[in-house]
């Protein structure tokens, strides 16, 4: 499927002359790409550890969030509400906000990505922790077991389906919110170097930064999908047990 | 075989009701009074509905009586962790090997897991559990399932365990193996058993003392010694005692329908 747009792509650019600042073709893109490596490298690395910060800080922060919903009624009333406003604000809109109080370094752009990825991690926790066998919960009651060991036996690991999915979803956006950061200000990542390049109109080194921040993120996606493999094998064998 | 001396377990007068919608209130139980000895295999029986789990959920302080009082031997009254409590369904956790889901209640008493795994290995063979220690519950069969989470039970080493239809859901066959092995176990375990089911024949061939409940509101219709030898064969299932007990049990529960 992909191979055959590209296909029809490359044979539109090159049949109906195309000029390359309008639309290059995928063939000049890789070339521009192989040409560019050296200086797309740092940009890319820059950008990769933006992405993998915030979203190990809203990892961090959404797993606080989701256990205190989980814990406490009084925290599930207040936090909700929050949660879901925070996301109906635009990144777009907050990214300036954020480079004029923490200026053109790093942390704007963490910050972005933690607030991107924060929602989906902590909602689905959050649902998951909810969603434990209430059952298995009451057998770890009747022999005895505390709130938090009911919690850490049964409902963390109940939950981790659940976490997993969010976590995968964080993952997909956490370098386009790194991107969106660095189109505010930045002296380093790609997003500056696609604005750079935008704005020079090489058509074709900005498709080959979108098809690097393309590939980061299926590569974000599937690291997630792989550390998940290994921490909970019980979920796939399930899966695959429901499909056959 | 039940040995004198004072019940393990003693229900007076409990009662419990739940709040239902527009401010009425389902009454499960209804002044349920009932007797565990020592070393007693002990069965109730009734319809579904009849408040069965209910019951069970309250002995092992999982929820309060609205009136009346559980007395436990082992110790304080409404407390968890009492009694060794098994439920419908076996409830194995997924995430857990066979042996880490058996000692599980060594892991939240903070006993010593060491030796729970020890014992919980030599337990394997007798619970035809040899060689899947390390296997994750979705690779075992009902049958194995059911006595991995009777292991489970059994090493909480409580004087009480508390059985829901444990072989509810099982085919006719693993049932009847599973009854003769329980029957096994039992005899080498030295607690008492308050077993749960709506089969009658399972009841009394278990059984020292069955218990029919009626319909909700659940209440004890009938208090039946079964005066069988033990060890039981299979085939005290055909004699003419055995269906006279059983024609008394099918009379009681079904004087609900009629």
């Amino acid at each position: 499927m992909l191979a055959a747009l590209v296909g029809v792509w490359e044979l539109v650019t090159r049949l109906a002359a195309v000029p390359e600042w309008l639309l290059p073709s995928p063939t000049v893109i890789v070339v521009e790409f192989v040409e560019s490596l050296p200086q797309l490298a740092p940009h890319t690395a820059r950008t990769l550890l933006e992405a993998a910060i915030g979203y190990g800080a809203a990892l961090l922060l959404a797993f606080l969030v989701a256990a205190l919903i989980d814990q406490s009624g009084l925290a599930r009333r207040a936090l909700s509400p929050l949660l879901v406003t925070s996301q109906t604000i635009p990144i777009f809109a907050l990214a300036p906000l954020l480079a004029i109080w923490f200026g053109f370094g790093i942390t704007p752009k963490i910050l972005i990505v933690a607030l991107a990825c924060f929602f989906p991690i902590a909602v689905s926790l959050a649902g998951g922790l909810r969603n434990a066998d209430p059952d298995m919960q009451a057998l770890v009651r009747s022999m005895g077991g505390s709130r938090r060991q009911v919690f850490s036996k049964v409902k963390l690991p109940s939950a981790i389906p659940a976490l997993l999915s969010g976590m995968k979803i964080a993952a997909s956006y956490s370098v386009i919110a790194a991107v969106i950061g660095e189109w505010v200000g930045a002296s380093q990542g790609l997003g500056l170097y696609m604005l750079r390049a935008s704005s020079s109109f090489q058509t074709a080194r900005v498709f080959a930064v979108i098809a690097v921040i393309a590939v980061l993120s299926v590569a974000m996606f599937l690291a997630v999908d792989v550390v998940g493999r290994r921490i909970a094998p019980w979920i796939y064998v399930r899966m695959e047990e429901a499909q056959t | 075989m039940p040995a004198a001396g004072p019940p393990v377990l003693r229900l007076s007068g409990v009662s419990k009701a739940y709040p239902a919608s527009g401010g009425a209130s389902v009454q499960a139980l209804r002044d349920v009074s009932l007797e565990v000895g020592r070393w007693e295999f002990i069965s109730l029986v009734g319809p579904s509905g009849c408040g069965k789990s209910t019951l069970l959920g309250l002995i092992a302080g999982l929820d309060d009586p609205s009136a009346g009082s559980i007395e436990i031997a082992a110790g304080p009254d409404g407390a968890t962790g009492e009694v060794a409590f098994m439920p419908q369904r076996d409830l194995l956790l997924p995430w857990r090997s066979l042996l880490d889901n058996a000692t599980l209640g060594a892991e939240v008493g903070g006993g010593d897991r060491a030796a729970a795994r020890k014992r919980a290995r030599l337990l394997l063979p007798s619970f035809g559990l040899e060689g899947f220690a390390d296997a994750l519950p979705h690779t075992l069969s009902g049958g194995m399932r059911q006595r991995a989470a009777l292991l489970r039970t059994v090493l909480l080493d409580r004087e009480i365990l508390l059985l829901d239809e444990p072989f509810g859901a099982l085919d006719a066959l693993t049932r009847a193996a599973l009854q003769e092995w329980l029957l096994e176990i039992w005899e080498q375990l030295k607690a008492a058993v308050l077993f749960v089911t709506h089969d009658v024949e399972e009841a009394l061939w278990l059984s020292d003392r069955v218990y029919v409940m009626t319909r909700r509101p659940g209440r004890i219709r009938l208090d039946l010694p079964v005066g069988l030898a033990r060890p039981r064969s299979r085939a005290v299932r055909g004699t003419p005692e055995f269906a006279a007990l059983k024609q008394r049990l099918l009379d009681a529960l079904l004087a609900d329908t009629a």
